[in-house]
């Protein structure tokens, strides 16, 4: 048996023992540890000696001499396992050939060692670390080495699987020893404990939270040779336009400019969104703040009348007025015929040293705080006239003598119409303008008198305003008289006009001179009559509603005069003692009129009730405001004046000023226009009749 | 001979009047725009024979410069459909003859 010899002497004198051969080192480093168990264990030097060697206890027991009887081994150098007659073939002479070469060794165990000689320095210095432990250890050795030796031959290594049965057998005999000799635990290097300790974990939370994804799109295209060259293509036409377009741009930056305009125009329209709305909730604010003033409107009526026997009063309602045209004067009113809660206002100046802008508003009843319409003018307006059919025209003279035609209906500050210097202007201020039935063509006409003599009818015609002269006014009455150098001289200045309410030509002009023309359509070149009238310039004049011969007339000579045409003398005269400036039929009874004066009164007559004096004088304004017009509602009671102030008054009558006339019992009521017509001629019977006789 | 000259200047012609690039379909913001057509432009000008490069350039410098998953088609011819994040699209025309898609899609 090749068993490598090995001097266990030595190895045992070192402290870290290892033997080759598992079971030897166990067995020796047992043995060590019962031997020298006591002094070993003392503090921490226990831990130096880990690894001394432990003899087991059923270690053989040798005699002196049997120990020191010498066993001889010899060591060879053949491997007894290895193989003798290996052959290996020869391609050289094609034929198997033994080798002579066969190799011995045989590597059983490795291991490196970490012994120490005793004498080298190495150890010393070990030792000189360790210090006293040293000399135990000596003693240790010198016990070991008896009981060491025989153990060697008695447990021969022969092969791995027997030294593991030793092994096991060895283990419980020498724990149970261990257990039998001592209490203590004896330390071997495979002897560990771990030691450990748990901390109490963080627990653990979770938070998460969803985002919406990112919105996504599809898009496909086929992009191809052909697809590519056309887009190139009509790129190129584009970039080629837009330099054509580029040029023709800077040639017309003006229209550019102008269109700019009209687009910041348009962009505007986004405030006209709320209009209608603004407009309606404006309405009920105002109706909410002048509720009583409604309530007036609609169910007052003056129950002192009845002590009053004729007489009647007049009840202020709504003031309209617009702070835009401040210092302007009410200089021209007209209901509008379709909307009865609808009137037009003419603003400007009669003052000849204090001429300027004008204003043409449009107010409602049903709001007094605002202008529906404001239509700011260059030039002051004198007089209007709202279409009786299509109310959304209104004709408007100016002081400059142009006329112009605005449409409600457009947008914009500007009219539709205007006269200008080449399509026949007027030269001196416009006085008057009265809307005409259609004519024969279906175009809308309107006549207009001014200072400069000529009174002109007007047709819109498309986009333009024609103009027809149709009479000239002179002092004499008629165009043949007198020399021709002294005729534009002696031209007379119209002031007011109106037209017969049934006799479609026939028609009234007022002048300057006081003269009232009854004129027709037909004759340009003369009256058909002309009344001496007043002494001062005819400020209105105006047929009757009801009776067709009828017509009034007022002058700033303080009168109002009544006329049947067919009669050159008036029918009545009315003297108020002070400047009248406008007088109105009223629209229901055929004897009612009312007439304004310069020191802010009213004054209302109705003939069929007091033929010399008025039923009612009142005044509406302070003293120093002149009152300059006023009209009648043509439905409800009430009338409108206008002062200079540019303050309009609506004003209810009393029910005396609108009384019906008595009926006798038994009778049916009469109504209607041949009842007026009636009334009306039964007074001037009786006026006639005694012109009759005396002339 | 002259025939094929003509043809030749025609295709010179038309590779140089249609050299700009051409936007056609777009949802980017102006500024975004404006750097991702300067960046095709610089891409296929730069791999003028080799569209995989250029694609490539363009797809790594968008993730680069607008954050990750571009995608770039870029070809003569050729169909797509495709799903992108809004804002984030671009289809032109390069050089006469060149496609390019560029869409984000994460």
């Amino acid at each position: 048996m090749p068993v490598p010899n090995i001097n266990v002497r030595k190895a045992s004198t070192v402290h870290k023992v290892s033997l080759p051969g598992a079971k030897s080192t166990k067995a020796a480093s047992k043995k060590k540890d019962e031997d020298e168990g006591v002094d070993a264990h003392d503090g921490w030097d226990e831990w130096a000696h880990g690894k001394a060697l432990i003899k087991p206890p059923d270690q053989v027991e040798l005699t002196e001499a049997e120990l020191k009887e010498e066993v001889t081994r010899v060591l060879t150098a053949n491997n007894p396992h290895a193989p003798q007659n290996i052959v290996r073939y020869s391609f050289k002479e094609r034929s198997f050939k033994p080798t002579s070469v066969v190799d011995q060794m045989a590597v059983l165990f490795v291991l490196e060692g970490s012994l120490l000689h005793q004498d080298s320095d190495e150890a010393r210095g070990l030792r000189a670390k360790e210090g006293r432990t040293e000399e135990t250890v000596t003693a240790g050795t010198e016990a070991e080495p008896d009981e060491e030796k025989p153990e060697t031959p008695a447990t021969p290594i022969e092969d791995g699987g027997e030294a593991e049965e030793a092994e096991e057998e060895d283990r419980p005999d020498s724990a149970a020893s261990k257990t039998g000799k001592k209490e203590l635990k004896v330390t071997n290097q495979f002897n560990f404990s771990e030691r450990a300790s748990q901390t109490l974990n963080n627990p653990l939370r979770q938070r998460s939270c969803q985002t919406e994804p990112p919105p996504r799109n599809n898009f496909s295209a086929t992009a191809n040779q052909w697809e590519i060259y056309d887009a190139y293509m009509e790129e190129l036409q584009k970039q080629e336009k837009n330099k054509e377009k580029q040029k023709a741009t800077q040639s017309k930056s003006v229209e550019k400019s102008k269109k700019k305009m009209l687009l910041m125009e348009t962009q505007n329209d986004d405030a006209s969104k709320v209009r209608k709305s603004s407009k309606i909730f404006e309405r009920m604010v105002s109706q909410n703040i002048y509720d009583d003033i409604a309530q007036d409107f609609q169910y007052f009526e003056d129950a002192s009348d009845e002590h009053r026997g004729q007489e009647g009063t007049l009840l202020c309602l709504w003031d309209f007025h617009y702070d835009g045209a401040k210092r302007l004067s009410v200089t021209a009113l007209c209901w509008n015929k379709k909307y009865q809660d609808l009137f037009a206002v003419g603003m400007g100046s009669y003052n000849f040293t204090k001429q300027g802008r004008g204003m043409l508003v449009f107010y409602s009843l049903k709001n007094s705080a605002y202008p529906e319409y404001i239509y700011p003018t260059d030039s002051s307006v004198l007089c209007l006239d709202i279409h009786e059919q299509h109310s959304h025209l209104v004709a408007v003279g100016f002081y400059d003598g142009s006329v112009a035609v605005y449409n409600l209906k457009e947008a914009g500050p500007e009219p539709v119409y205007k006269s200008t210097a080449k399509t026949g202007k007027h030269t001196d201020p416009v006085w008057q303008v009265r809307w005409q039935s259609d004519d024969m063509d279906n175009n809308h006409n309107f006549y207009s008198v001014s200072s400069d003599g000529r009174v002109v009818s007007w047709t819109l015609i498309k986009n333009e305003l024609v103009f027809t002269d149709i009479i000239t006014l002179l002092p004499n009455g008629a165009i043949s008289e007198g020399p021709e150098d002294s005729q534009q001289a002696s031209t007379a200045c119209g002031t007011s006009l109106d037209f017969h309410k049934q006799i479609d030509f026939l028609f009234l002009v007022g002048t300057e001179e006081g003269k009232i023309h009854k004129c027709s359509k037909s004759y340009s070149s003369q009256f058909l009559e002309t009344y001496v009238a007043h002494s001062w310039p005819v400020d209105a004049v105006k047929w009757n509603h009801f009776h067709p011969k009828v017509f009034i007339s007022c002058s700033s000579d303080w009168t109002v005069k009544i006329w049947d045409h067919t009669i050159n003398t008036p029918m009545f005269t009315f003297d108020l003692n002070v400047a009248v400036c406008d007088v109105a039929w009223s629209p229901y009874s055929s004897t009612v009129f009312a007439a304004v004066t310069t020191d802010g009164t009213v004054h209302v007559f109705d003939l069929n009730i007091n033929k010399y004096e008025p039923i009612c004088v009142q005044q509406v304004v302070a003293k120093k405001t002149a009152l300059t017009h006023i009209e009648f509602n043509p439905i409800y009671p009430i009338i409108i004046v206008g002062d200079d102030q540019g303050c309009v008054t609506s004003l209810k009558l009393s029910p005396n000023l609108r009384k019906k006339p008595k009926t006798k019992k038994g009778q049916d009521l009469p109504k209607g226009p041949e009842v007026e017509i009636a009334k009306m001629e039964k007074l001037l019977s009786l006026l006639r009749e005694p012109e009759q006789s005396t002339g | 001979m002259a025939g094929t000259a003509e043809v030749k200047k025609e295709e010179a012609d038309y590779k140089r009047m249609h050299s700009f690039p051409l936007i056609r379909h777009t949802d980017m913001p102006e500024e975004m725009r404006v750097e991702t057509m300067e960046l095709c432009v610089t891409a296929c000008e730069k791999f003028a024979t080799n569209n995989e490069s250029a694609a490539k350039m363009i797809k790594e410098s968008m993730d680069k410069k607008f954050g990750s998953s571009w995608h770039v088609v870029i070809g003569e011819g050729f169909g797509f459909e495709v799903t992108h994040e809004v804002k984030n699209l671009l289809y032109m025309f390069f050089g006469g003859s060149l496609a390019v898609c560029v869409w984000k899609c994460s």
